[in-house]
This record gives structure tokens, sequence and C-alpha cells, in this order.
């Protein structure tokens, strides 16, 4: 066991740095470079983890690669406890590895209030580190509602026309959402308190709470999972999405897009499933319903939008949907598919959203009407922008590929009805990203811009997220390794609970 | 005939005692000292009053008992709150000093009915006896009914202080009219502790009069917390009244009253806890949705932070309907916390009125964040606490509230908490989207910053954060102040 406190450095540099950043708001030069850098320590040390040749160990708090426990309000019984595995691991390597990105695609694009903005950038990223790594459900719920606000900022200062419509319904969306999960968190926390006599906030201890009575788990479950929902989002709650993407700046959105509608899965995964096992059987099949639902109707919506961002916004619904099937399903084949596909809808929808960006840097524009014929002007721009709209569309040897391939290969063997709609779903994708592709790569100029072919600093970005795009797709192994044991420890706590 | 007078030691009243002379010193040294230059030093000399108060409570704190004939409690509860009205009183005058010069009124009796106020809390909250809370209670009144009409020569000041005599008076009356009857339902006495006994074996007619007793002192507090239906004069009186005073008011009057209130409530009344629960449900749930959905509506800042204070008495209501030992510390917790809240949003709203509470409107917030980027840093954090966002202490008080709620059993009125919540959201939302996200419609010009101010803005920022991130040694002691409550 580990004595040096390194998960919590990885949560408190970037907020830490945060606020140097802020500091030196005089001058956006050194701002930029300053990101950067503590984005590139963030990410230094993220990496270092994977050198430390971690192993499970069992604690009172459950079974984690690194856990650190301090109390935290001891009356209450709230700790102060991060829990590392693998699940964690990866998506905490993906927030410091996207918030690079949001940080270089800013670099240009962000010219007023620079200091404010890279210091919300920063602060979100250690919030997020700290949700990713919650091992307590209060502190979890802190880290939660925490990362609405630089979100709120991000999309109301340095968005677009309709940007404080887009950050108040955000916010309200959100935050509605995650008060009623705080009911629900404080009556779990009330009655297994009754039953046992221990008041905790621990997940791993209250998931051994006895049955609840099965109007009160539903009722219970149906809070928490209102909240993931909206953050996934899962239709008939994903209208905000749409609005604040096409509103957010570019790396608000990358951000929005890669990591934050990451947690709403994790946290259903995480808590709310575990949590109320018995709820989650009954509810499976409304998840269903909502995610085939929300693959064909956030595709057909897809299809009729004439704004880039707007589309790539909607594929993200798509995207979202299909991962919440394979929980759904919940065998280890889809479970590691839905978490895979996690990681991927992160590089490869922040790829795309990105490149949108630099399309909007040079024609300021995101329509349609005004593309095409993109290719002879800007080869490499598009050369990057057909691999990524491939790997979003699950081209074999791209990762998206494997993610959907182990979902609809676990969820054939026991609903292959959900596993062929599903099947047709994607397929639909591939529908509105060729005609995306079509419409703004090929065919004749419809509008007259200046095309400048990317830089050094776009280029390096996209070849980094094309590296990484095309790691997982060619060799994934390492990857699900690293999935398979959180899985098959979650799955194996659910069976002794004696469930079906 | 011979008169006993019972044996009572000052030392029992000691923090009250101190403000009480405090005060007397000041007004003399007022009519004393020459002209021309005797305002410097009030708030100074009151602040040094204030330190020795605080001094005196701290060094009491753990002693339990009764006193003046068990007409005062002694006991942690009772300097908790003490702790909570010095705090409150001590960040008021802070923030006056610049205010008051503006407007020429930087007077000795202000302070002076400043600290005669406090003494006035001090004794509700010690109260032991019902005459006693009503005298308590006078004092604070009457003094405050002065305050809010200090500057006579505005009229909105006077109608502030006109109402709020009128009603505070009427509203006296039935607290007096439930005290009444309480002494004929219990046989006579009124002494908080006797009062279970006496209230429970007597003739079938001492029921329904004491239920009637209930509802009548319910409506005396009521009125002072501003809950619903009794809340009518508080935006009039809020927004006509000096805002130093209003923010004075919004803290300490009702956490003083809250004080008494939750005393005699928890103590006096166990047999008819059913009854006044439900009552105060449904004054709780038309307090929380009266106060925030009238906020939404408001242009003026004051008048919002009057709503919102209409809707916070609701949140403390919920506290009180649960009426366990963790809705008890959360009431406790939560008055603090409101208070430095409460006290760091009108420290801004005064900042940014200056020159005669020019900018009471909130659209006047417009580009604060950029023109003067610490004073909107402030106001964002001061909303987001007030709408009870994490990490602040306003969401840690929510969350004692609302945990004591669920463990009472009250869950429709947890949800509806909640919900009610989330309305109060949109309009402290407002205020930032205003303050970083619209251009600003005037030049606001340079911003005093006048070193108390300025204090009390950083004191308060940092108590809202800290405590919210290290709730720990606060409950401690709230904990520690609400194990008087036997019944809980």
């Amino acid at each position: 066991m580990l004595q040096f406190p390194i998960l919590t450095i990885i949560i408190f540099w970037p907020i830490l740095g945060s606020f140097v950043v802020l500091a030196a708001y005089r001058s956006p030069r050194l701002v930029r470079w300053l990101s950067l850098g503590i984005s590139l320590v963030e990410m230094a040390l993220v990496a270092a983890l994977f050198f430390l040749d971690l192993q499970p160990y069992a604690t009172p708090q459950g079974t984690w690669l690194l856990l650190e426990d301090y109390a935290w309000i001891p009356w209450l019984g709230a700790r102060y406890s991060l829990g590392l595995d693998g699940i964690s691991l990866l998506l905490v390597l993906l927030v410091a590895f996207i918030n690079i990105f949001s940080v270089l695609i800013s670099w240009k694009a962000i010219d007023f209030k620079v200091g404010s903005f890279f210091f919300w950038i920063l602060f979100l990223e250690g919030t997020l580190v700290g949700l990713f790594l919650a091992a307590d459900l209060l502190l979890f719920y802190l880290f939660w509602e925490i990362q609405i606000i630089p979100m709120f900022f991000l999309v109301g200062i340095w968005g677009h026309e309709n940007r404080i419509h887009a950050a108040v319904k955000f916010l309200l969306y959100t935050l509605s959402g995650s008060l009623f999960m705080l009911i629900a968190l404080i009556a779990l926390y009330v009655m297994h308190g009754h039953q046992t006599g221990i008041y905790t906030f621990s997940v791993y201890q209250l998931m051994q709470h006895g049955p609840l009575g099965t109007t009160t788990e539903i009722l219970l479950f149906g809070a928490f999972l209102l909240a993931f929902a909206i953050k996934i989002p899962l239709i008939p709650v994903h209208t905000w999405l749409p609005d604040t993407h096409t509103e957010a700046p570019t790396a608000g959105s990358v951000d929005l897009a890669g990591l934050l509608l990451k947690t709403g899965v994790y946290a259903l995964f995480r808590f709310a499933m575990p949590l109320f096992p018995y709820a989650t059987q009954l509810f499976i099949p409304v998840l269903l319903v909502l995610g085939v639902g929300g693959l064909f109707y956030a595709a057909w919506i897809a299809l009729a939008q004439t704004d880039i961002k707007r589309l790539v916004a909607y594929s993200s619904i798509s995207h979202m949907a299909l991962i919440v099937i394979g929980i759904a399903i919940w065998n280890v084949t889809t479970l590691s598919g839905s978490l895979l596909q996690m990681i991927n809808h992160g590089l490869s929808t922040s790829a795309l959203f990105i490149m949108v960006g630099m399309l909007d840097e040079r024609t300021h524009s995101r329509d349609f009407a005004v593309m095409g014929g993109i290719w002879s002007k800007m080869p490499v721009f598009s050369t990057f922008f057909l691999l990524f709209a491939l790997s979003s569309m699950g081209l074999p040897g791209l990762n998206n590929f494997v993610g959907e391939v182990l979902i609809l290969v676990g969820a054939f063997k026991v609903k292959p009805v959900i596993a062929i709609l599903s099947f047709v779903g994607i397929v639909f994708g591939v529908i509105y990203i060729l005609r995306m592709v079509q419409d703004c790569l090929f065919g004749q100029p419809r509008a007259e811009h200046v095309f400048w072919d990317l830089d050094f600093r776009e280029t390096v970005m996209l070849a980094a997220l094309a590296l990484a795009v095309l790691s997982i797709g060619l060799h994934p192994g390492p990857v699900l390794h690293l999935l398979d044991q959180p899985i098959q420890a979650m799955l194996q706590q659910i069976a002794q609970l004696g469930l079906p | 005939m011979t008169i006993n007078i019972p044996i009572f030691h000052l030392n029992s009243i000691g923090p009250a005692l101190i403000l009480t002379v405090t005060a007397v010193v000041i007004l003399l040294l007022d009519a004393l000292s020459p002209k021309g230059r005797r305002k410097a030093f009030f708030p100074q000399l009151s602040l040094l009053g204030l330190a020795a108060a605080a001094l005196q409570t701290y060094l009491m704190w753990g002693s339990k008992g009764t006193d003046f004939a068990r007409m005062i409690y002694v006991d942690n509860y009772t300097f908790f709150f003490y702790f909570i009205f010095i705090l409150g009183t001590a960040l008021t005058v802070m923030i006056s000093r610049q205010y008051l010069e503006d407007y020429g009124k930087n007077m000795g009796e202000y302070y002076a009915l400043l600290l005669f106020a406090t003494v006035g809390m001090m004794l509700m909250a010690a109260s032991a006896h019902l005459i006693m809370l009503f005298l308590g209670l006078e004092v604070m009144s009457i003094a405050v009914y002065v305050l809010a009409g200090l500057f006579r020569e505005d009229p909105r000041s006077n109608e502030a202080s006109l109402k709020y005599l009128i009603l505070g008076s009427f509203s006296s009356g039935f607290l007096l009219f439930g005290m009444a009857m309480l002494y004929g339902a219990a046989g006579g006495t009124l002494y908080l502790d006797e009062l279970p006994k006496a209230l429970a074996g007597h003739s079938t007619f001492a029921q329904p009069l004491t239920l009637l007793a209930i509802a009548l002192l319910i409506v005396g507090f009521g009125f002072k917390v501003a809950s619903a239906p009794f809340h009518m004069w508080t935006p009039d009186v809020y927004e006509g009244a000096p805002t130093s005073v209003t923010a004075f008011m919004a803290v300490g009057v009702k956490a003083a009253a809250f004080a008494a209130f939750a005393r005699v409530f928890f103590l006096a009344f166990p047999a008819f806890r059913v009854d006044y629960t439900m009552l105060l449900w449904v004054l709780a749930v038309a307090t929380m949705t009266i106060g925030n959905v009238c906020a939404i509506a408001q242009t003026n800042i004051k008048r919002m932070l009057a709503y919102s204070s209409i809707a916070h008495a609701g949140y403390l209501l919920v506290a009180l309907v649960a009426a366990n030992q963790l809705g008890a510390v959360s009431l406790l917790y939560y008055l603090l916390a409101y208070t430095l809240m409460n006290l760091g949003a009108f420290g801004v709203v005064i900042l940014v009125g200056r020159k005669k509470d020019s900018y009471l409107n909130i659209y006047d917030y417009a580009g604060l964040g950029f023109q003067h980027p610490a004073l909107g840093a402030a106001m964002a954090l001061f909303m987001f606490a007030l709408a009870g966002m994490p990490p602040t202490a306003g969401f840690v008080g929510k969350f004692y509230i609302f945990s004591a709620a669920v463990q009472g059993g009250f869950i429709w009125l947890t949800i509806l908490g909640v919900m009610n919540s989330l309305i109060s959201m949109y309009y402290y939302l407002r205020i930032t989207v205003l303050i970083y996200m619209k251009p600003a419609e005037a030049d606001l010009g340079p911003v005093a910053f006048s070193p108390g101010v300025t204090a009390v803005l950083a004191a308060t920022a940092a108590g809202v954060m800290l405590s919210g991130i290290f709730p720990g040694a606060l409950y401690d002691l709230a904990m520690n102040a609400v194990k008087i409550f036997p019944g809980l």
C-alpha cells in the first residue's frame, strides 16, 4: 500500500494550478503556457500510476488498486476516501488526456478574459478527477455538483449568441436531477443507519444493506437514475445537450462530450446499480427501451441537422444510448464493451468537436450550406476528419468498432432482439456521418472562404488523438485487461446477493 | 411585609450586561463630547464591547443551569446563539460606517440601538419564562423599529419603520394573548420547564385552550421570523430600511426569533407535538414557496433578498418540523451559515449601491464581474451559497436540514424543500449571470472599498467556504448546544 497521497495530488494539482493561472491573468501568453504546463504535469502524474505496479487489495471500503481514506465529517460517517480501480484509472487518464486538448484548442480561439477561461478549464479537470475517484457517496455528490459550475461559466461567458439561455438551461437541468439524487442519498443513508446501526456514506458499506422493500428501492433508484440520465443524456431528458453544445466554446464542447457525459454512465454503473440491485432488475427493460429509442431517435434527428456541431451533439446522444444498452444487459462482455466505448466516444467525439471548432475558426460558420470541397483546400485536415468520422462510425481497425462489437456480441447471447435493433441503429449512424463527410469534404465549394491547412499545434493535437484511436482499435487488450478485474468484482458482489 | 430577593449572579447575564454598558457609554459620549470630532470611534467602541461579550460567553461555555429566579437559562444553547448575535452585530457594525457617513447619519445612537437590540436578542435566547421572552422580544423590537426609521428624511425609511412598528405591535399582541391563555391552561405557570407537566393533567378545557395558545404563539413568532402568511411586511420594510439595518434584521432578528421559537416548542409542548408539527409543516411549505416564487419577480436587490430571507425562514421551519436532534443542530448551523452568507451579500449591496443607494436594481450588477472582479466573485459566491451549492456553508446547512427531515420521516416535506431549492437557484443564478455574462449597462465607476466592508467580505467569504468544506468543528459546537433538549 502506498503511503504517498498521489490520488489527492492528482485531484488538487489542477485545482491549485487553476488559481495560479487566475493570478497570472494579466499576461494571456503566460496563462496559456502555464495551463499547458499544468495539464502536461497532470498527465504525467496520471501516467505515473501505470508504473507503480499496483495490485488490488481488500480494504474495509472495498477492493481497490489504491485507496486514500481519511476522516472528513466523523459524526456523519462521511469520509474523504478516494479509491482507484481499473475503471477510474482509465477515466482519469481520459480526463487528463482530453484536458490537454481543451487547453490547446483554446490557444487562439479564446481571446478575451483568458485567465478566467483557463481557470475554469483547469478547475473543471480537478473536479472531474475527484468525481471519478470518490469512493464516498457524499464526496462524490460534492464533486458531482461542483463540476456543474465551471461548465456553466464556460458556456455562459465564452459561448456563442444564445449562450446565456444554454448555460442556464444546462445548470437548471443538471441541478434538478442531482437534487433528487440528494434526497435519495440522504434516505439511503438514514435507512442504512437504521438497519445496521452504522451511519456511513461509504459506497462499499452502503451496498451491504438488507432489503429495503421494493417500492422504496424503486423510488431511490429512480431518483439516482433521473440525475444520471440527465447527464448521460438519455431521451427524454436530453434536450439540454444540443443547446449547450451548440452554444459552448470548442473546449467546452470537448469537455462536455468527452468527459462530463461519462460521469453519468460511470455513476450509473458504479453507484446506482450496485446500490439497488433489485430495482435495477426491474428497471432493465426501461433502460433498454430508452437506450434503443435514444439510439434511433437521436440518429434520426441528427440526419435533419444543418449545423455540424448539432449533428455531432446528436450523434453523441446516439452513442451514449448504445453504451446504456450495454450497461443494462449487464454481463462481462457488454460491460467491458460499454466501459471501453466510453473511452472511445471520449476520444472520437472530442476529436470531431475539435475539428468542427477548427472549421468554425476558418469559416466562422458551422452550416453545411457554406461547406463543401474542403478536401482540395485542406488535405491534411480532411484526412484527419475522415479518420475520426470513420472511427465514430465504427470502422473495423478503429477504436469504436471494438466497443460496439463487444456490446453487440454480449447482447446477442442474451437478448438477440435488442442486439439486432442496436445493430440497425448503428447502421443509421453510418448514414448521417457519411452525409456529414460528403457535404463537408467533397463536392463543389459553396462559399468563398479563406482556408489554411493545419498549423503545427493543430497537427500535433490531431495526430495524438489519431494515435490513441488507432492503438485502441488495433490492440485493445491492455485496456480491456484493466477493466476486467473491477467488472468481475462487481458482478461477483451482485451475484452474492442472490439475484437471478 | 418583607420582600425576598432571590440570590442571583450578574455573571449569568454578563454578555448582555457588557453590551448594555457599552451602549450607555456610547450614548453618554455622544451627548457629552464636543461637536465635530466625536463620531469617529463609536464603531470601534462597539466592536470592543462585542469582543468583550464574546470573551465572556466563551468563558462561560459549558456551564449549565438557571438564574434570576429561574427566569433565564445559562446553557450552551444560549451561548451558541450569543455567538451568532455577536457575530451578526459585529459584522453589521463593520459594514455600517461608510454607508452611514454617506447619508450623514453616523451617529452614536445608531450603534447604541444596535447593541440594545442585541441585548434583547440575548435575553430572548436565554429566556426560561415566557414573560422574560416577551421582555427580550420587546427590547429587541423597539430598538429595531427605531433603526428602520433612521433615515428620517427618507419617506421609504419612514414607511418601513411605521409599518414594522404597527404590524410588529400587532403580532406582539398575538404573542401575549397566547401566553395569557397558556397561563390559564397551565394553571398559573409560564416557566418553560414546568409547562409540560402543568399542561398534562388538567380540566377538559385545558386542551383546546392550549391548542389556541400554541396557534397564537406561532402567529407571533411567525411574524418575527417572516414566515408566510405573516410575511407581508418583510419586502417593504427590508427595502425601505437602511441597508445595514436590513442586513441586521435579516440575520439577527430572525436568529433571535428562531432561538426562542425552537426553545419554547421543543421544551414546553411535547404532548402537542403532532398538532403543532402539522401546522408548522404547512407554514414551512407555504413560506418556502411564496418566498422563492415571489423572489423571481423582483428587480430590486433588497426586495429580492427580502423574499430570499422569507424562503430561508421556510427552510428553517423544516428543521423545526423535523423536531429531532439533527433538526436542532441544523437549525443552529444554518442560522450561523445564513448570518455569514447574508451579511456578505448585503456588504456587496452596500458597496455597489454607494452614494445614497443609487444602484439597487439587479441590472446594475451587469458586468460587475469584470469591472470589479473581487466584488463580482464575492457576490457570485454568496449567491451560490444562498442557493445551497456545494462546497459552501449553504449546502451543508441545507444538507443537515433535509437529512433531519428525512430522519423524522417527512419525505414529502423534503421533496418540496428540494424543489424549492431548485426554484431559488433560478433567481440567485440570475444575479450571477448578470455579473459575469451581460455587458455592463452603465459604467459603475470606482467603488470605495472601505476597510470595514472589505474585511467583512473577506471574512464572510472565507467563513462560507471553510465551514462548507470542513463543517466538523461547528457541528460539534451545535451538537453540544442542543444536548439540553432531552426529549429530542
